[in-house]
Order: C-alpha cells, then structure tokens, then sequence
C-alpha cells in the first residue's frame, strides 16, 4: 500500500517537513531525511531547486540558489536518493517546478521516483488539464500520487475537481502568499477552513504555509489532518551542526 | 487564423498557463473575460480616441529615402518610436489599464527591463489615478537611472528585484510574487507577449494596431497592403507580434524577427533564444527558452535592456517551429553600427532594439523595388550613454 495513504489512515495531526535537496550542503539531503524521520516527521517533503520559483519567498529562493550554484540537478538528486531507503521508512514526496521535469522527461522522471520509492509529487506549476492528459497515467502507472494546492480564491466546483483526480491528499493553502508569510488565522481563514473541512473530501487535506511553530501547528491541526513546514525548517538548518539543528527544531513540536 | 491561439490557450505546441494554483482565480478572472471586454463598443472607443488623442496614432510610416537608396528596396519605417514615452509599449498599457478598470482593480503592478515598459505603465497609471508598483532589477536600476526617474516622478513606487540575476527574468518573477499575495485588488500589467494565457494573446491584440495601421498606410502609399518582408526585433517579442499580426495569414509576406546575438551566439554572453533554447516552461507558458539541460533558465545577454531576455513569446515559438516566421539574430556591435548609420541616413536615433532590426537590412539580398517595413519600435534617447561609449562621441 503507498506509504501516504496509510499513515493518512492510522495516524492524526501529521506534521510534514520541507527542505531543499542540496542545501545547506550538497551532499547533505539524505542525512536530514534520516535526521528528520529519527526526531518525529511524518512525511517529507523534499524539494529539487529551480532557478526561478515563482511561489516561493526569499527563504526558499536563496536555498534553491545555493543547492544549484553547489551542483544540485534532478540527475544528482535521484542519485542521492538511492539510499533513502536505507533508513527512511515515512512517506517521501519531490517538490519542484515543471521545467526540470519537463527537461528530465516526464515518463523517466516517474520512473526514477519510483526505482527510488519515492510515494509522490507535488508540482505547483503544473497545471490540472495538462497533468489530466499527460501526466496522470505515467504517474499512477508508478503508484505515485500527485498533489494539488488550493487557496481561500480555490472555487469549490474546482476543488471536487482536484479532489477527483488526486490520490495523496490536498494542500491547503493557508492564504494566497508566497512561502514564508506567518499564518494568521483571522475569522476569513477560519471561514475557509470550516467551509473546506464541511465539503468532506475524498482526500486527507494538509495546511501548508505559515506554520512555524508548534502554536501555528496546532492551529492548523485543529482545521485539517496536518500540516506542512518549510521555510521556518530551512531557516533552521541553515548553518551549524545539522543533526543538532533539525533535532532542536524538532522537539518544538513534541 | 492558423497561427492565433486556440480555445485552450496553445499556439501549437506552446502556450498554455502553467502557473501555480494562487495564480489561478486572477488568469482565470482575465482569460473569461479579456475578450468580452475588448470587444466592447464602448471599451474601443475609449482605447482608440486614447490611442489618437494621448499617444499620437496613427505613428507614421515612412519611406526612408537614403535607406531605400542604400539598399535598393522601398525601405518604410513605421514610427512608433513617436508615439507618446517613446516606444511601442504604450499601445499595450492603455489597452490593459482600461482593461483593469473594467474589472475593477485598484491597484497596477509591473515588470520593467530598460524601463519603457515601466514608463508606459507608470505613465497610464497616473492618467487613470490608479496606484502604480513597478518592478526592475537592481542591475537595471543602475543601468537605466533616467527612466527610473521618470516612473518615480510618475508617482509609480519602483521596487528593486534583488534575487537571481538582478534583471528583467527577476523582475517578472517578483511581480508574479506580488501577484500572488494580493489576489484580489490587483492588474499585473505584463509587458511583453509572455505569461500565462490570455496575456500572450492580449498583449498581441492591443499591439496589433501596429499592422493595422501599416496596412492601410501600405495600401495608400503603394496601392497594395502586403509589403514583400516584414521586421521586427524580439526580446519577449510584443512589438514583432504587433508588427506581424495582421500578415501572419498573409503567407506571400516574409516576416523576420530578429533576436540578439549579444556579443556572439556561441560567446555565451548571448539572448538568441531560438538558435540557443530548447521548449520548456518560463513565466507560466510553454515556449522556447535558454536553460541548462537540467532545466534551469540561463542568464542571457544584450547590449539592450528590452532584448536581455532568455525566452520569446509562445506564438514566437509557433512561428518559428512551423517555419511560418524567419528567425534570425544580430549582434552588439551590429545592432549599435546599425543605429549609428539610421541617425546619419534617416536623422533618426533609434532604440538599441530597434536598431538590431535595422542591422539585418545589411545582412538581406534585393532584387530591387521590393517593399519592406521595419518596425522602429522605440527611440533611442535612452540609449545615448551606450551610443556615447560605444563611439567616443
């Protein structure tokens, strides 16, 4: 069974971690994934850099930077990724933007995620009608589910859409922002989290953006099944010894 | 009609909105309603007296005598270098401010290279009083100090883009971050036919007066309206597309695009997007583009601000791959020798831009008493410091 649905199924107030493949150092990206699961994540997320991310803010933008000026391509991140399986038990997703994929090939890149075992992606810049009639059947043929954000803008007759065609769970944009705004939950947040919790979904929904700490997470937890840290995690990590840093940041949320 | 975009948004291959879901509900609210609004008898009537009274259309097309000489061809120029702030990209601001309006936004927000763009938005900005938020790289801040000015004495708030390589590619992703975080209230004005669809099809319909203009003056001028050649240069390519518009269909018209090769297509100092790209994703359309073959966009180069891009519009691309446009590339050196020699011939200081379509008249072979226009798409008060340097003036 894909490693996402179940611990949708036997677990409760998920807390999934994002982080930059290759950075702070390029050979680092296997070692936070094994720190990460070792502290308590429940998922990661792992990001491959690309040089113009639209949706991301400064954070995320300068450690996409770094990652590539070090080396990093999708080619050297699969190969990193050989041995997640060495230690890594919890469910694993690649984040990133469609042009590396599109270059890599779409059909080798399914197939590189699932000789790595990894369980899905999340493509922001993918858009549903081309992942529909492109993407969808290479995808499921590698068991790979694929994730789709919706925002308070996301129309409901949009997100039963997106809902029909996903298999992991869908990301809930806690505002329309780029990543590393703080989550306020003022009453329209809160309308819109009711109104998304009320529509029953097929998929398990997680809160993404602006959680930063273990109020935050919380907060998110009260609204969805989880929720998503990334630019507070890559802040963290940003220099010292990393085992210390992630597990210090990590025990925020225990 | 073979070459306009189709009901999804693709011109072939290319188009498309790939652009993330906080993107959506605006190129959503945009894509269902430009056309409607565009085609508005009221709306037309607004953007064409604008387009007559404000920016001084029709721009001329003119016979250039010493030109034609030279080079043993009618050689017209049509002046947009004449319109009001200089350059073509004002033809594109009023259609969208007044478009904005429409929709009701409040608040305008663009990207800028050189700063023309960011004029000509500025500029209609605080004829319509609407709050104004341009976006430039720092580079370009530096490099283009006057027109910084002008945008601030227009009341727009210039904002440096501080991340990547500090130029026009950062200016756009910064505004597409802005975008994203004000939902509601905001028009992105972009530029160029770029971004996600409707934008590229937008932006050639309020340039396309362009070609329709060219073709009646042609008409009176020559007794025909199809010219033999038609030339552009292309950066993101807005004023070729308006320039080609209205003869894309007319298949005995050669059209020509010019890119620039910098200091060399194989230099690696280089915005010669078709000799050197390959189809991929930028700025939320499938097009051609400069990347790595990892995927990741390279930084190109151009003497010229408005050429320094490393993609072209997605219905570029179409003409390009479906051979239906001729691509070609012209370097720094060329294209600024090009504009030297239209000052001398014509009394004409063009645009840098302008001038590398200029530069391949050099480069064509005429039969004699052929009919060719080039859009001479800005004037070159901007460029005097690179025209200063350049020749010791």
């Amino acid at each position: 069974m894909n490693r996402i649905k179940q611990l949708f199924e036997t677990k409760k107030n998920i807390l999934s971690i994002y982080y930059t493949a290759g950075y702070p150092n390029l050979g680092d990206t296997i070692q936070i994934a094994e720190a990460l699961e070792k502290s308590g994540a429940d998922m990661l997320e792992i990001g491959f850099p690309y040089s113009d991310p639209v949706a991301d803010g400064p954070v995320i933008q300068a450690s996409s930077k770094q990652s590539l000026d070090q080396g990093m391509t999708l080619k050297l991140l699969f190969e990193q990724l050989k041995d997640l399986r060495k230690n890594v038990t919890i469910p694993v997703l690649l984040m990133g933007y469609v042009n590396p994929v599109l270059q890599f090939g779409v059909e080798n890149f399914c197939k590189a995620c699932a000789e790595v075992d990894v369980d899905g992606c999340i493509v922001p810049d993918l858009p549903m009608v081309e992942y529909e009639e492109f993407y969808k059947g290479c995808f499921e043929e590698h068991n790979l589910s694929n994730v789709f954000l919706i925002t308070p803008q996301t129309a409901d007759e949009r997100i039963q859409k997106i809902d029909g065609l996903t298999n992991g769970f869908i990301y809930l944009l806690s505002s329309s922002a780029t990543t590393g705004k703080n989550l306020e939950v003022g009453n329209t947040t809160e309308t819109y989290f009711s109104r998304i919790k009320n529509m029953n979904l097929k998929n398990p929904t997680m809160i993404g953006f602006g959680i930063s700490d273990k109020q935050t997470f919380d907060k998110a937890c009260a609204y969805a099944n989880g929720a998503i840290i990334g630019t507070a995690f890559v802040k963290a990590i940003a220099d010292g010894n990393l085992e210390e840093s992630v597990s210090n940041f990590m025990k925020k949320f225990k | 009609m073979k070459y306009k975009v189709n009901e999804k948004g693709y011109y072939g291959d290319f188009g498309g909105a790939y652009i993330p879901e906080m993107l959506y509900p605006n190129v959503e609210e945009l894509r269902q309603n430009y056309l409607k609004i565009i085609a508005d008898p009221d709306f037309q009537k607004e953007f064409h007296q604008l387009l007559k009274d404000y920016v001084g259309r029709p721009s001329p097309l003119y016979l250039a005598k010493r030109y034609s000489e030279r080079y043993g061809a009618n050689i017209f120029l049509k002046r947009e270098d004449l319109n009001h702030t200089g350059a073509h990209k004002i033809n594109n601001t009023i259609g969208q401010i007044l478009l904005a309006e429409k929709l009701g936004k409040k608040r305008i927000i663009a990207e800028t290279g050189a700063g023309q763009h960011g004029v000509a938005t500025a500029t209609v900005c605080a004829l319509r009083n609407l709050e104004c938020v341009i976006y430039m790289g720092e580079v370009d801040i530096e490099r283009q100090a006057p027109n910084v000015a002008r945008m601030k004495m227009l009341g727009a708030k210039v904002v440096p883009a501080s991340s990547g390589s500090k130029t026009l590619k950062d200016a756009t992703n910064e505004a597409m971050r802005d975008w994203i975080n004000n939902p509601v209230d905001t028009h992105y004005i972009i530029g160029s036919v770029v971004g996600p669809h409707p934008y590229p099809d937008m932006v050639a319909i309020f340039q396309s007066i362009i070609s329709e203009e060219t073709k009646k003056q042609l008409l009176e001028q020559t007794g025909s309206d199809q010219p033999d050649y038609v030339l552009a240069c292309v950066g993101g390519g807005s004023n070729a597309m308006g320039m080609f518009y209205h003869f894309m269909d007319d298949e005995n018209v050669k059209l020509i695009a010019v890119e620039a090769a910098g200091k060399g297509v194989s230099s690696g100092f280089s915005a010669a997007t078709t000799y050197l790209g390959k189809e991929g994703v930028l700025h939320g359309s499938r097009s051609i583009l400069m990347q790595t073959p990892d995927g990741q966009v390279v930084e190109p180069h151009s003497v010229s601000a408005g050429l320094d891009y490393p993609g072209i519009g997605p219905q570029h691309a179409h003409l390009f791959k479906t051979g239906r446009g001729k691509y070609v590339s012209i370097t720094d050196e060329e294209s600024l020798e090009a504009g030297l020699l239209c000052t001398k011939l014509e009394g004409i200081i063009p645009a840098i831009e302008s001038a590398h379509a200029l530069a391949y008249l050099e480069k064509m072979e005429f039969k004699g008493g052929e009919n060719v226009v080039i859009c001479l798409s800005g004037r070159g008060d901007k460029d005097l410091d690179t025209y200063i340097k350049y020749f010791n003036l």
